[in-house]
């Protein structure tokens, strides 16, 4: 376990370093203003504006987030994507518990199977972009904090593969499982809880992954928005002074990998508890 | 053919005039079972014997109430089979261990004592007699998956018994097995319910196993299924491996078999019975 974990964390600084020397790479032997290819603009400008060096990026980490303050601007970054992960993790717990609960009524209920799943399906395609102010401006008639709405727009996006990775798990029991529960006279209920539930867990991990994603992204562009200050509205104004400080855009796109990365660990260690005991092909 | 028994009421389960018939009504009817009488005493060990598709799982399935027939009464320990589901007077095996994967050997016994509302402690001990009895003491805290089919259809069968029901229903429970352990597992069924003096009705399409396990078998007819003959077996309560060579044994999968024909012939099938075994 332990050599595995650590053969992980060297692949993993390798492959960052491959990819910070591919960037310098790029620099040495990229048009400084760019090219063109057939008239089209396809060949990206190599200058510092555009790509600054990798080691201005990690540099500009320990410079304050504007001038005149002390604290560096990694503490700042690093502030803004707990708040987002926070949101985020919020909107997957929200969304999960929807999405379990969904698939259950749609499960229990064929006919609502068949009612709910295309607006299900209707509410993945709304552009959340332009949804999110409105249910900001919404929730603004509630005495309830801006962070929620932002939350709620995550859980919004992670309910959906939840819910369609649970539907799909709940059926997924063996009819030979299920005629026992009958034999039992266990009512749909306890069949829920002893046999159909435990037997969606493998369906149902794949889901939480995508819900995951699915959360962080909508929390970050809800953000964006709304005007809530997590990592998502950090990179847009960064992103504003791009042309005087372009390393600044570069450390919140660290915060949010490293959020990325704290979300992924909390995945893989849910889903060896989730999976600890199953059979291993099951886990594929 | 022994002729019709009465309804006593010391009979374990009473199957009375039961028809089945599924898509009832619509043109593409099947008639599983037709005018179907069976009464099994307590302690009896019944096989239901017969070829492929004649009904038997259909028939057992009947009496565990998972089906309700389309015609005709079926009767458990004097109750409607209904009722005795509800009280869940029976335990049953199928040919697929069906142990529930992310239980251990242990709570997968205990499954059906959960269902039925017992303490914690008495599940507990109740499974550790349970697993004494099958001879996996050692295995209770390990997952189903990591036994061997033998094993795997032990706990099956630990499971079934576990709330000591008086009614035994197996469903071609050693069918997966191969004929080695398939052997020792009809040793082992009927040391376990010899003990428990456990009525079991089983179903199986091999006639060595229907012969050495039963006390009746009973042998139905090609789709639609009815029962054709009954053929007493007494081999005796102490059966071992010189069981397996006794001329009596043989005697009576001749007998068996000549059943399975005669039943066979009752339709205009082509000959050879199928989906019978002889080994």
């Amino acid at each position: 376990m332990i050599t595995r974990g650590a053969r992980r964390a060297a692949l993993f600084v390798v492959a960052l370093v491959c990819v910070a020397s591919l960037w310098e790479f790029y620099k040495i032997v990229g048009p400084e203003e760019g090219a063109e290819i057939f008239g089209w603009r396809l060949v990206p400008r190599s200058s510092d504006r555009a790509m600054p060096h990798t080691w201005e990026m990690v540099q500009r980490l320990f410079d304050p987030e504007v001038r005149g303050r002390n604290t560096p601007i990694w503490r700042a970054v690093l502030g803004y994507s707990w708040y987002t992960f926070r949101m985020a993790l919020a909107g997957l717990l929200l969304g999960g518990a929807f999405g379990v609960a969904l698939a259950i009524v749609m499960a229990r209920f064929k006919v609502l199977e068949r009612g709910l799943l295309p607006y299900v399906i209707a509410s993945q395609t709304v552009p959340l972009i332009a949804l999110a102010p409105q249910v900001a401006a919404i929730g603004g008639n509630w005495d309830l904090p801006k962070w929620m709405w932002v939350s709620s727009l995550g859980a919004f996006l992670a309910f959906f593969p939840i819910a369609v990775a649970t539907l799909k798990g709940l059926g997924s029991a063996q009819p030979a499982s299920v005629e026992l529960m009958d034999s039992y006279a266990a009512g749909w209920w306890r069949t829920l809880v002893k046999l159909r539930l435990p037997a969606a867990v493998p369906t149902m991990v794949p889901g939480m992954k995508l819900a995951a994603t699915a959360s962080v992204i909508g929390v970050i562009v809800s953000e964006i928005s709304t005007g809530v200050r997590g990592v998502g509205f950090a990179s847009l104004t960064y992103g504003q002074k791009a042309t005087s400080d372009p390393a600044q855009l570069y450390t919140a796109v660290f915060g949010a990998a490293a959020l990325g990365l704290l979300m992924f660990g909390l995945i893989v260690a849910i889903e060896a508890i989730a999976m600890r005991n199953r059979p291993r092909e099951a886990t594929a | 053919m022994s002729s019709p028994e009465p309804h006593t009421a010391s009979a374990a389960v009473v199957v009375d005039g039961v028809s089945m018939a599924f898509n009832s009504g619509r043109p593409n009817q099947v008639d599983a079972l037709v005018g179907i009488d069976l009464s099994i005493h307590s302690g009896d060990f019944v096989s239901l014997i017969g070829p492929s598709g004649c009904g038997k799982s259909t028939l057992l399935r009947l009496i565990a109430d998972l089906i309700e027939p389309t015609s005709g009464t079926v009767l458990v320990n004097g109750k409607s089979a209904k009722q005795s589901r509800l009280d869940q007077d029976y335990g049953m095996a199928f040919q697929q261990s069906g142990l529930f994967e992310w239980r251990t050997v242990r709570k997968n016994i205990e499954l059906p004592l959960e269902l039925k509302g017992w303490g914690k402690a008495k599940r507990q001990s109740r499974a550790e007699e349970m697993l004494d009895l099958v001879q996996l003491s050692d295995f209770g805290s390990h997952m189903p998956w990591q036994l061997s089919g033998g094993m795997q259809q032990r706990v099956a069968i630990a499971r079934a018994l576990a709330s000591h029901p008086p009614l035994l229903l197996m469903d071609e429970p050693f069918g997966a097995l191969d004929e080695m352990t398939r052997e020792h597992m009809q040793a082992e069924l009927l040391r376990i319910c010899g003990a428990a003096q456990t009525t079991v009705v089983f179903v199986t399409h091999s006639i060595p196993e229907a012969v050495y396990l039963s006390s009746r078998v009973v042998v139905l007819s090609p789709r639609p299924g009815r029962i054709t003959d009954i053929i007493d077996v007494d081999l005796g309560a102490e059966r071992d491996e010189d069981t397996r060579e006794a001329d009596l044994f043989y005697k009576k999968i001749t007998e068996v078999r000549e059943a399975l024909r005669g039943a066979e012939g009752q339709t205009s099938g082509p000959t050879g019975v199928r989906g019978v075994e002889d080994r």
